[in-house]
Parts: C-alpha cells; sequence; structure tokens
C-alpha cells in the first residue's frame, strides 16, 4: 500500500507527531486572540516552557512532572505580556515581539549545563489490542499522552467557545470591550485568563519538542514554531477545527518533504517547504484588504482596553 | 573626553599583555560551530581543548566560543579573539573558512587553523581527518547487517567532505550486499537535533534499519533507539547517550594535533601546511563496537582498520565508475588526494542527485 515508496499510514503517523507542537500553541493563541489580545509572543512562550519542562524532567526523572512545569513556565512568561499589555496598556505587537526576544534569551541562560542531557523517556500510552487493528491502530492508537492531549484540548476549545455560557462572554470581550465591560463584565481578568491558558498551551507544545520530538536541548531548538502558530490561527481563521486542519497540513508538508528525499523521488523539495508559508502570506494579504472581518477574526483584536473610554 | 579617556584606559588594559614579552602564556583560540554539549563533532575539539590545557598547563591560556554561526558573525568572534591578543585560533568548521582568510589577512602575526577547508595563506594552515576511512568499516557493517537493505544517510550539507562519506559507505556496503541501497536525506545543517530527529524518522518509515548519519547531534540515535534501528556516533563516541541503537561509532581525535601545533608555536616553529590525516595517526578512531554486530563482522571489520592504518588498503581503490557509469578509477587505481578533496559526483549505484 505504498506510494511512490511511501508508507501513507506511517506518514500520517508521522505527521501527527510533528505536528503537535504547533497545534498546541496554535488552539492555545487562538483562545487568546478571541478574547481580543494579539500575543506574538509564542515563540518565546515555546522555548521557555520546552526548557522548563526539560530542566524539570531531567531532575526528577518524571516526564508527567516536566509537562507541567512546561505549561506552568509559559503560563508565568505569558502574564508578564499580560499585566504589561492590560495594565500598563503597552502596546500588544511591540511587547509581543519582545516577549519572543526575552524568551529565548532567558531559556538560553536556564540551558546551560542541561545541552547534551538525555531525559526520561515519555512512553506510549499501551492501548492493547485496539494497537493491533490494521491501519487505524497504527494511526489512532499508538503515541503519547500530549496527542491525545492536544486533540482533546481542541475539542474543549471548540465547545467552549461555541456551546458555553463562558465561552460567549470571553467572545465577547474580544468582540466589544466597552459592551462588555458595560454588561459588568471583568474584561482584564477574562483576558488575563486566556493570555495564561495560551501561555500554559505554548510552553507544553515547546516542551513536546524538547522532550519528544528530538529529545535533548538546544539553544532556540523551536526553530520559528512559533511564527507557524501564529499563521495557523489567522489560517484557520479562528476556529478551533480549522487550526487542527491547518497544524495537520503545516506538519504534514514538513514531514512529506523529508519523506520524499528518502524516497529519492526527483521533486524539488523546496516548493513544499515554502508552500504553507505562501498560503500564509495569501491569508494576510486578504486580512490586511479588509477581509478580515469575513474571515472571522475578532473585532477588537489587538486594541488594549481602558474602563475609562 | 572623560568616556574618551576611560576607554583609552580599557583599550590599553586589554590589549597590553598582547604587547609584553615572552613569559606571558601562550593564548589559543577555538571557534566552534556548535555547543560542547553537543556530544559530537564541537564536543570532541572542546576535547582537544582541553588536552592542550592538560599538556602545558599555566604556559597556555585557552578561549573558545559556542554556536557561531558560519558566515559574518564567525568574522567578529575571529577578531575578537585576535584582539584579545591570541596567538593561534583554530575554526572548525567548514563555513568558516572564507572568514578566516579575512581575518587571518588582517592580523598576519595570528596564527590560524581552519578545520576540513582547502584555502591556505601564510598564516593559515588547514587541517582535517579522513573520515572517509571510518565511513568505509561503517559501511561494510551496514551491508552486512541490514535486514530491509536499505540504509539511510542523514546528509548535511553537499560539500566534498559529505559526499567522499556517502561514496565510501555506499561502495563497501554494496562489495558485501549488491542488494543494499541508500536513502539520502539533506538537512543543510551542521546541527538542528529537530530536523535531524525528523529526518531519522522519515528515513526509518521508509524502511531503512540502520541510520549513518553526517551531522552533529545525538537525536538521530535517540529516534534510531526508539524505533528499534541501528546508528553509528559520529565525530564522537556517543556511547553515553543511546544504550541499544549504537553500534559503533567514528572518532574524530584532534588532541594530538592541537597540542603538537601549540607546540610549534610556543618554539616559534609554526609554518602553513594541509594536513590529512587517518587511520595511520589516529586522528580517525573507531569507538568500540557493541555486540549486535556478530563476531565474524567485527573481525572482518578490524582487519579492514588494521589494513587502511597500515596503509595497505585505500578505500577508493579501482575499479569504481561514476554515477552516470563513466570510469572514474581504473581496476587497482587508488584515487589521489587531490580528486578526493575535490570529490563531486556519486558513484555508480548511489542514486538521487546531489542538490546544489
Amino acid at each position: 500500500m505504498d506510494f511512490f515508496g511511501i508508507n501513507p499510514v506511517l506518514l500520517i503517523t508521522a505527521l501527527m507527531i510533528a505536528s503537535t507542537p504547533i497545534l498546541l500553541a496554535a488552539i492555545g493563541e487562538q483562545v487568546v486572540e478571541k478574547s481580543g489580545v494579539l500575543n506574538l509572543g509564542v515563540e518565546g512562550m515555546m522555548i521557555t516552557g520546552a526548557i522548563c519542562g526539560f530542566i524539570v524532567a531531567v531532575e526528577t526523572g518524571s516526564p508527567t512532572l516536566g509537562f507541567i512545569f512546561a505549561a506552568v513556565g509559559g503560563a508565568a512568561l505569558s502574564l508578564i505580556f499580560a499585566v504589561i499589555t492590560l495594565y500598563f496598556l503597552s502596546n500588544q505587537v511591540a511587547t509581543g515581539l519582545a516577549l519572543t526576544l526575552f524568551g529565548l534569551g532567558l531559556s538560553s541562560l536556564m540551558g546551560q549545563g542541561y545541552q547534551g542531557v538525555k531525559p526520561p523517556l515519555t512512553s506510549k500510552i499501551d492501548m492493547g489490542p485496539l494497537t493491533d487493528i490494521p491501519v487505524l491502530g497504527t494511526i489512532l492508537f499508538n503515541h503519547d499522552a500530549i496527542v491525545y492531549l492536544s486533540l482533546a484540548i481542541v475539542v474543549a476549545v471548540w465547545a467552549f467557545l461555541k456551546y458555553t455560557r463562558a465561552g460567549l462572554i470571553l467572545r465577547s470581550c474580544g468582540e466589544n470591550a466597552e459592551a462588555a465591560h458595560a454588561l459588568g463584565y471583568k474584561v482584564k481578568l477574562i483576558r488575563m485568563g486566556a493570555i495564561a491558558f495560551g501561555g500554559a498551551c505554548a510552553g507544553v507544545g515547546g516542551a513536546y519538542i524538547s522532550m519528544v520530538r528530538v529529545p535533548q536541548w538546544v539553544d532556540g531548538m523551536t526553530a520559528g514554531a512559533g511564527w507557524i502558530a501564529l499563521a495557523i490561527v489567522v489560517f484557520g481563521a479562528w476556529r478551533a477545527g480549522r487550526v487542527l486542519i491547518g497544524a495537520y497540513l503545516f506538519g504534514g508538508v514538513t514531514v512529506l518533504q523529508l519523506n520524499l528525499q528518502a524516497a529519492g523521488i526527483a521533486f524539488p523539495v523546496e516548493y513544499l517547504s515554502m508552500s504553507p508559508y505562501l498560503i500564509t502570506i495569501l491569508v494576510l494579504v486578504l486580512i490586511s484588504a479588509g477581509r478580515a472581518r469575513a474571515l472571522g477574526a475578532p473585532a477588537a483584536l489587538g486594541q488594549s482596553f481602558h474602563a475609562s473610554r | 573626553m572623560k568616556l574618551r579617556s576611560i576607554l583609552a584606559a580599557l583599550a590599553v588594559a586589554v590589549s597590553g599583555p598582547a604587547f609584553a614579552d615572552g613569559h606571558e602564556p601562550t593564548k589559543v583560540g577555538f571557534v566552534y560551530v556548535g555547543p560542547i554539549g553537543d556530544g559530537g563533532w564541537t564536543y570532541e575539539h572542546h576535547q582537544g581543548l582541553l588536552a592542550v590545557e592538560e599538556e602545558f598547563g599555566d604556559k597556555v591560556e585557552t578561549m573558545y566560543v559556542e554556536n557561531v554561526p558560519e558566515g559574518a558573525d564567525a568574522e567578529r568572534v575571529m577578531t575578537q579573539m585576535a584582539l584579545q591578543g591570541a596567538d593561534l585560533i583554530f575554526t572548525t568548521s567548514f563555513g568558516y573558512m572564507d572568514p578566516t582568510i579575512n581575518v587571518a589577512a588582517k592580523f598576519p602575526d595570528v596564527k590560524f587553523e581552519h578545520a576540513t577547508g582547502f584555502k591556505r595563506a601564510d598564516n593559515v594552515s588547514t587541517y582535517s581527518a579522513r573520515f572517509y576511512e571510518g565511513r568505509a568499516v561503517q559501511g561494510h557493517i551496514a551491508g552486512k547487517l541490514t535486514k530491509t537493505n536499505k540504509v539511510g544517510y542523514i546528509a548535511s550539507f553537499p560539500i566534498p567532505e559529505v559526499i567522499r562519506g556517502i561514496n565510501s559507505a555506499y561502495l563497501h556496503a554494496q562489495k558485501v550486499n549488491p542488494d543494499v541501497e541508500f536513502n539520502i536525506i539533506w538537512v543543510f545543517t551542521w546541527f538542528d537535533p529537530t530536523k535531524e530527529a525528523d529526518a531519522a524518522k522519515a528515513l526509518i518509515d521508509q524502511g531503512a534499519d540502520i541510520i549513518l548519519q553526517h551531522t552533529d547531534s545525538t537525536a538521530p540515535l535517540a529516534a534510531a533507539e526508539e524505533a528499534g534501528v541501528l546508528g553509528f556516533g559520529q565525530a564522537s563516541d556517543m556511547a553515553a547517550f543511546t544504550d541499544t541503537s549504537r553500534i559503533g561509532s567514528i572518532i574524530d581525535n584532534w588532541a594530538p594535533y592541537y597540542i603538537e601545533r601549540t607546540r610549534a608555536v610556543m618554539d616559534g616553529t609554526w609554518e602553513s601546511v594541509d594536513t590529512w590525516d587517518g587511520m595511520d595517526t589516529g586522528m580517525v578512531e573507531m569507538g568500540a563496537m557493541t555486540d549486535k554486530i556478530p563476531a565474524d563482522v567485527q573481525a572482518e571489520a578490524e582487519a579492514m582498520m588494521a589494513a587502511i592504518a597500515a596503509g595497505e588498503y585505500h578505500p577508493f581503490t579501482g575499479p569504481i565508475n561514476k554515477q552516470d557509469g563513466s570510469v572514474w578509477l581504473a581496476e587497482g587505481e587508488v584515487a589521489d588526494d587531490g580528486a578526493l578533496a575535490g570529490l563531486s559526483f556519486y558513484i555508480e549505484g548511489v542514486t538521487g542527485d546531489i542538490p546544489n
């Protein structure tokens, strides 16, 4: 069942693993943007989560604790952003960029002495006979817990935003913060919660790179994954389902590119490598051309909120 | 004015020792492409630095900078080292070639040593190791051990050194296993564990059961361990990083060379030379083989190593055809160093094209 020497079952399995970090970061950022905040510091939060999780996992020997502290680390960094943008009303774009630079430097400092160290192995979940089902068993029932966690978060975010009252309130902060405030909702607290959730997701996503996918610590190892996650949120038009598709598409192209090379197919892989970015640019052009509302961007995205206005 | 005088004082303080008479320690600088904890290429160069320190004690002072990108940044780092009074600077990656030549022209009194390059000057030497000798042994073992007849190869940049490695490994794998096939992925980096791990996984997914790598991190071995396939340590032993997947390794032992060259600077006998040593001088060593390699294959590998070290066997001995089928080396002909140094084509049987 191979196509050009590439086994599609293994390809899908591999792309799920390759996509998990950007999926986690993107789904977190989607919630942040839905609350009306544009946090460009995803890359910084991912790399901080990557090193926090790595250090804790190495010191305690427990990958679970590692992932928990990766979430804590990412969330802690994002709260710096939250305080500065929400209470000191700084520009969200500039602050987000600064957060990325800060996160990269901080992680490099924390990671001194952890280069070349081997983290404890994150084991796959034993699904018993389910794993033996042909095709589906390999694709669906042969992963570690974080892959399932990422999918669970996608479903939870979708249901939360679509069906719950709390989700509606969060969305109202992103559509019209003044109105939400007039109704008595605490816009700043709600946004802060969303930012912390986004930071935690990005942190776990980063730790997935340093603890499962590589697994090793290297300076700057997220290598732009945070930016791809930001693009995926736009690509997915701020909808959980489409963000999932976008993340798997991006991850899939990366994996396919390597597989084509390994299969010795004379297809210029450069085209595949650049295709996700071309789509992103296209989406961004559409948005800047004033079509953002049609795509579903929150109306108050990127605007600071102060109760005096 | 005040600031300027402070700066001037600082400059004197910093540059002072460089102008003092010959009693202060010889300063040796190292420019690294990766972190010293990479467990591979840079780690092994750093072992060389430590060996120099141990050999000369307080007669020598060393300095090093890690993670230096190949390009303009490298020039900045080298200039900084020269300004800090370095007498000898080792630049340890192929991409530092032009920066080394540029900086060396500005500091004629400082000696430079560039690893794996081919440009020299009065104060620039080059040195490299014949890694392809180790690749020959690896290829032999891989050809014997592969069950799927597919060997994965993670290549870094399409430069002669890497192409030599692929050719040498394939040649010797194919000698013992005519059905063997090499799947090659070019990752265009020396050190990026994420990319290396993804490449290893793609190769394993396509059926490769032995992974050879020409990149510096231990990530491919970790991926191999997870998938239950085999691989080799690259540039360093890497035995400490995986318990199950590593079955052997090529070790670059730079320490004796670094000690010898540092001594030459101290004695004032340093000259610009081109060094290309292999198993004969111990610059290329093979790490211990594990019992995953059957005893008879181990014995064959040992015999090949002995023959190479003794100069009785050259890995590139004809008949060898180029990829297009034309003759490269006739029966019994041995490739000369010039041809090897500029090698830019695959030999017959290797599939795929070399990217530009």
